[in-house]
């Protein structure tokens, strides 16, 4: 019981940040039905300005770190929406309209510029930071099992939630989360009523990259250790995620990020830490052949 | 009478078909003019194109004095032209509201609430449905939503393809008279395509006949109505 509940919290924890990747992937490929393989890789320079930031400030003692971590969040998030607008800009748009494969073998070319300059800029050797927060709250004790809930973890909790919730309110309730959903379901109808839909295009991509660069500062915090290659991993997972809950849809994202890391969690707690791959896509693949849309991918029939 | 839109010598291609040749048309201020040909005449070809998709390979489309053969799309609908398009295209997945809000894009926030109950007034039905998602309604309650969105960025040239399209004979009814209140009580300039030619050039001050992609024919409209060779062609089986 107590382990399981320990899983549990480690379960949400990190499907939370696979969430917040599998987010941009969803919301790319609603608006231009395209996967943009580079979102894994801007979701890994997110964690090392996290790094980078957060080492400068590790001097400094405890009290500088709810300070350190929101300048983090800041410049990196600012950051990876430049490399977001920017990617789009050089590497997408030209393509539009030609081929299918063109833009995903753009995309890749992109993955791999973004692997190759962080390698060589930042060192291929893992990086590390001490834990920044200490400790937690035991909420159990069973039979010497000691189940805690990390401070680390409530703070990655709450700060996912957060973002969640603003970008829920901006696809929602602003006039761009209304211009980018019409677009995505109508783009030359979009453009009838005034819409600039490549503005809108780019919009996407940036809100979609500042979710990775704070996902990327959630998972340095909870793992404290990152290489340059971390965005490959991550990425697929919350691709999978994103296919997983329906891809284009965002609660689905949400949901799949959820589930992907609590398999994870659980299946490295009861079964073998070596197959937690294979447990997660082979789960993909179960859901997938009885729900070929996702778990709440749209199947709905509309009127035409 | 001053010109709003001016069309001439426009074409427009399809890859290496050519949709339209060499169009001239004018509407004034105030006009109701029709477009009517057969299916595959290019009268939808025609109103994209004046919307900038696809573009005019030749000739010059001129707007209220300004040359906008060439503008983006989205700037083109900024300047206040609004089109209904051909299978309505209401966002399916937006409520009524969003999908009415997504239409008074192009103007001042302010012009929002009015615009909004001038619309909710004219057609109640989209009151009763205001909440609800688009893509569940009826054919006929997507076209008013249709027409509603086009109309809430007050457009001074408002365009409609085939409004009447797959709808019951007391809706048509009531969207026509929609169209003939707005024109006669705020001015409102109309370019409307539709294959019931009957109507349309009764509802309509001038028509225009498209076949092929070439203007054959125009007049007023009772005019054309009274021609024996449109009554052959549109008119004839039971309208
Ligand atoms: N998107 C398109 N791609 C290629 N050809 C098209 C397209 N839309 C229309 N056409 C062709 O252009 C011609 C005019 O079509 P259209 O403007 O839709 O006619 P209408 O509205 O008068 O029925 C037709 O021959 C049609 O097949
Ligand atoms: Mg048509």
């Amino acid at each position: 019981m107590a382990y399981a509940l320990q899983q549990l919290i480690n379960g949400i924890t990190l499907g939370m940040i696979y969430g917040l990747i599998a987010v941009g992937y969803t919301m790319v490929y609603g608006i231009i039905g395209m996967i943009n393989f580079a979102h894994g890789d801007v979701f890994m320079v997110g964690a090392y300005v996290g790094i980078i930031v957060l080492t400068a400030f590790s001097g400094m003692g405890l009290t500088a770190v709810p300070l350190g971590l929101l300048v983090a969040l800041i410049l990196a998030a600012g950051l990876c929406a430049i490399y977001g607008y920017t990617i789009e800009r050089v590497a997408y748009r030209p393509l539009r309209g030609s081929f299918r494969l063109a833009p995903l073998i753009s995309a890749i070319g992109m993955s791999i510029l973004l692997e190759n300059f962080v390698q060589t800029s930042q060192g291929a050797k893992e990086r590390a930071i001490p834990s920044l927060i200490p400790g937690g709250i035991t909420l159990m004790n069973e039979n010497g099992f000691v189940v805690q809930l990390a401070w680390m973890q409530i703070a990655i909790v709450i700060t996912t939630l957060v973002v969640l919730g603003i970008f829920t309110y901006l696809v929602t309730k602003t006039p761009l989360g209304r211009a980018m959903r019409a677009v995505e379901q109508d783009a030359k109808m979009a453009a009838l009523l005034g819409i600039d839909t490549n503005r809108t295009i780019s919009m996407t991509f940036v809100i979609g990259a500042a979710l990775a660069a704070v996902a990327g500062i959630m998972f340095l915090l909870y793992y404290g250790v990152i290489d340059f290659y971390i965005g490959f991993d991550a990425g697929i997972k919350a691709f999978t995620a994103a296919v997983l809950g329906g891809i284009g849809s965002l609660p689905g994202a949400v949901l799949g990020g959820l589930l992907i890391g609590l398999i994870e969690a659980f299946w490295s707690g009861y079964a073998t830490v070596a197959y937690k791959d294979v447990a997660v896509y082979s789960i993909l693949a179960i859901v997938l052949m009885f729900m070929p849309t996702g778990l709440l991918g749209r199947n709905d029939v509309e009127k035409v | 009478m001053s010109k709003v839109l001016s069309l001439s010598g426009v074409s427009a291609f399809y890859g290496q078909i050519q949709a339209l040749k060499s169009v001239d048309i004018d509407v004034n201020e105030g006009e109701i003019v029709t477009l009517i040909g057969a299916n595959g005449a290019g009268k939808s070809t025609l109103m994209m194109t004046i919307c900038g998709n696809p573009r005019a390979r030749t000739g010059s489309i001129i707007y209220r004095g300004e040359d906008i053969t060439n503008l983006p799309m989205h700037e083109i609908a900024r300047r206040q032209i609004a089109q209904s398009p051909e299978g309505r295209r209401i966002f399916p997945r937006m409520s009524v509201e969003e999908n009415l809000m997504m239409g008074s894009q192009v103007v001042k926030f302010a012009d929002y609430d009015q615009q909004l109950g001038l619309m909710l007034e004219l057609f109640p039905r989209l009151k009763e449905r205001f909440g609800q998602r688009a893509g569940t309604m009826s054919g006929g309650e997507q076209q008013m939503l249709a027409i509603a969105r086009a109309l809430m960025s007050k457009p001074k040239l408002l365009m409609l393809d085939e409004p009447s399209l797959g709808l019951a004979p007391l809706i048509v009814k009531q969207i026509f008279s929609a169209i003939r209140k707005l024109n006669q009580e705020m001015g409102l300039t109309v370019l409307l395509v539709e294959q019931n030619a009957f109507q349309a050039l009764r509802l309509a001050h001038r028509g225009y006949v498209l076949v092929n992609g070439a203007i054959t024919m125009q007049g007023p409209g009772a005019e054309l109505l009274a021609r024996p060779e449109i009554r052959a062609a549109y008119l004839e089986g039971g309208h």
